[in-house]
């Protein structure tokens, strides 16, 4: 569904991504496991096409497509969305509002649903805003929420987990496999090994580079022995 | 140029005041306070118990007299409804407004101008708040798409100790023309003041807006915020003041200006002052483009840009 071809991004003179390349099946959850600093939202970015990124080099090919130079919406209207690590808040954008531009206006029903799916009771937040007076978990998972919404072809999840208290995490988790269950290709990118156990594959990311792709119990358990107790400092190089 | 005469002027009235948002039926409920005026005549005017309205007509306009009695506590809101239907006018409103104490009241005023070519609207308000009052104030402007219009509203409200005054001034349909706001509140102790103040400016509107709120009594609290979005070749001008003379007043002004468009200027300037160290006044402005957070937001979920964009602009302007 997705391939990523050598990708290479270089900002001021520094490389950022670094000749990564990475597949992601149709019908598959694929785990994008890094520290801090090693460009996994940078990737979710290049793939989206948001924050000005543009490839130095490589291809993103989407159902056989290279869409590096189309435009966010367009990638969206072809199928990929994004579920941000710090979404934006938007005053005055009623949550049931949000979430029904994200289903294509499918009806409220759909946007109740997508609440319950991430642990939110729909009359609590169906008429509040997507604004500042949101916690960073509720807006996160509420980000996920339209994303669910959106029904994409491949969801991008970029820590999806962070910020978000152990009793609403398992909600987080079990939305991300209804998701792929009911069709939804997934990226999903975390630094948390547990997470990346309901995926049916893990790439480890380190400095901007894939560095083993694999079954997750096996990356998991690499990542921990190596990645968590690895002095290198991730930042981007000459 | 189109005549009215008062029978056609109310219908035309009532049907502008609904395409304007406004509730029809509650301009025939004789159960809810309401003053209809068009121009410099009164159309529609019932009381209620506890609210009184004087009028007397002038020449280009109205001299108005709302006064609620202590303690009263309204359901309904009271409805003013001031308008122009021809195409050019003056409409001077002058308009004096006592809540006495302990007293429970909302205002839905709506102010339209639907066919307006060269009409002068002004508003000079005097409000007073009595001790442990509740006052809504909330104005609503209808206007044409022509620009030809000149709206002027200036108050000066004052809180007794206690009061609760909120106020806001949304003027986002049609075009502006040009908007000269000017509001003035003095706050008496633990009296809490919020005005919001909504602007959407097309083609060559000038808006003008200055607010000032003086915390005079001890733990007086307000809050101001100011959205407007000027488009096209509009220019906007945001003057905020607060001043925080009494010890623990707390004060914030929140002013957001989106540009959009290359001709369209907004400046904001706020100011703020303290003459008691015991007093704490903040404020924020956001002045530029749309946020592209927002955009890309609304355009990864399938939005084009231009419906990202108009997404933005509504909630800011809700």
């Amino acid at each position: 569904m997705l391939r990523v071809e050598n990708l290479q991004l270089r900002l001021n003179g520094k490389s950022i991504i670094d000749d990564l390349s990475l597949q992601v099946n149709k019908g598959e959850i694929h785990g994008l496991l890094g520290e801090n600093g090693t460009g996994k939202t940078t990737i979710g970015c290049l793939i989206m096409g948001v924050n000005n990124y543009k490839p130095t080099a490589g291809r993103i090919v989407f159902e056989g497509q290279d869409i590096a130079a189309l435009s966010v919406s367009q990638r969206a209207k072809r199928g990929i969305s994004l579920a941000w690590q710090e979404p934006a808040r938007i005053e005055g954008l009623r949550v049931r509002d949000y979430l029904e531009l994200s289903s294509n206006n499918s009806g409220i029903e759909r946007a109740e649903h997508c609440l319950r799916m991430v642990g939110l009771e729909p009359a609590q937040y169906l008429d509040r805003d997507v604004d500042t007076t949101l916690s960073g978990g509720e807006r996160k998972r509420i980000e996920l929420a339209s994303v669910l919404a959106m029904q994409p072809k491949l969801a991008i999840l970029d820590e999806p987990d962070s910020g978000i208290d152990i009793i609403a995490l398992p909600f987080i988790l079990n939305s991300i496999v209804e998701m792929n269950k009911q069709g939804s290709s997934v990226l999903l990118i975390t630094h948390n090994e547990n997470v990346v156990k309901i995926a049916h594959r893990v790439s480890v990311l380190c400095a901007g580079k894939i560095i083993r792709t694999g079954e997750p119990a096996d990356m998991s358990l690499w990542f921990k022995d190596n990645c968590r107790k690895c002095l290198h400092i991730n930042e981007p190089r000459e | 140029m189109i005549n009215y005469s008062v029978e056609k002027g109310y219908q035309g009235m009532l049907d502008a005041y609904e395409k304007a948002g406004g509730d029809r039926s509650a301009l025939l409920n004789k159960k809810i306070a309401k003053l209809v005026i068009q121009q410099n005549q009164v159309l529609s005017a019932d009381e209620v118990p506890g609210v009184r309205l004087k009028y007397k007509a002038k020449e280009n306009g109205i001299n108005i007299e709302l006064s609620v009695e202590e303690n009263c506590q309204l359901e309904s809101p009271i409805h003013l409804c001031f308008g122009i239907l021809p195409q050019q006018g003056l409409q001077d409103i002058g308009l004096r407004v006592d809540v006495g104490s302990g007293a429970e009241v909302s205002v839905i005023a709506h102010c339209i101008f639907p066919n307006a070519v060269h009409i002068i609207h002004k508003m000079d308000a005097v409000i007073n708040i009595g001790d442990n009052a509740k006052f809504s104030y909330k104005e609503t402007h209808y206007h044409g798409e022509s620009g030809g219009i000149e709206v002027i509203p200036k108050a000066r409200i004052t809180l007794g100790e206690k009061a609760l005054y909120e106020n806001t001034f949304s003027l986002t349909q049609g075009c502006v023309g040009k908007l000269d706001f000017d509001y003035d509140i003095t706050c008496a102790a633990r009296s809490v003041a919020e005005l919001t103040t909504k602007v959407y400016g097309k083609k060559d509107d000038i808006i003008k807006i200055s607010e000032k709120m003086h915390l005079n009594g001890d733990g007086a609290r307000s809050l101001m915020k100011t959205r407007v979005v000027p488009t096209d070749r509009a220019w906007s001008e945001v003057i905020g003041e607060t001043y925080g003379n009494a010890p623990y007043v707390r004060g914030h002004m929140d002013c957001m200006e989106v540009v959009i468009g290359k001709e369209a200027v907004a400046r904001a300037i706020p100011i703020v002052s303290v003459t008691n160290d015991k007093a704490k006044i903040t404020h924020e402005a956001a002045i530029g483009s749309i946020d592209k957070k927002q955009m890309e937001t609304l355009m990864a979920r399938g939005l084009d840009e231009d419906e990202a964009v108009d997404v933005i602009i509504r909630g800011i302007l809700r």
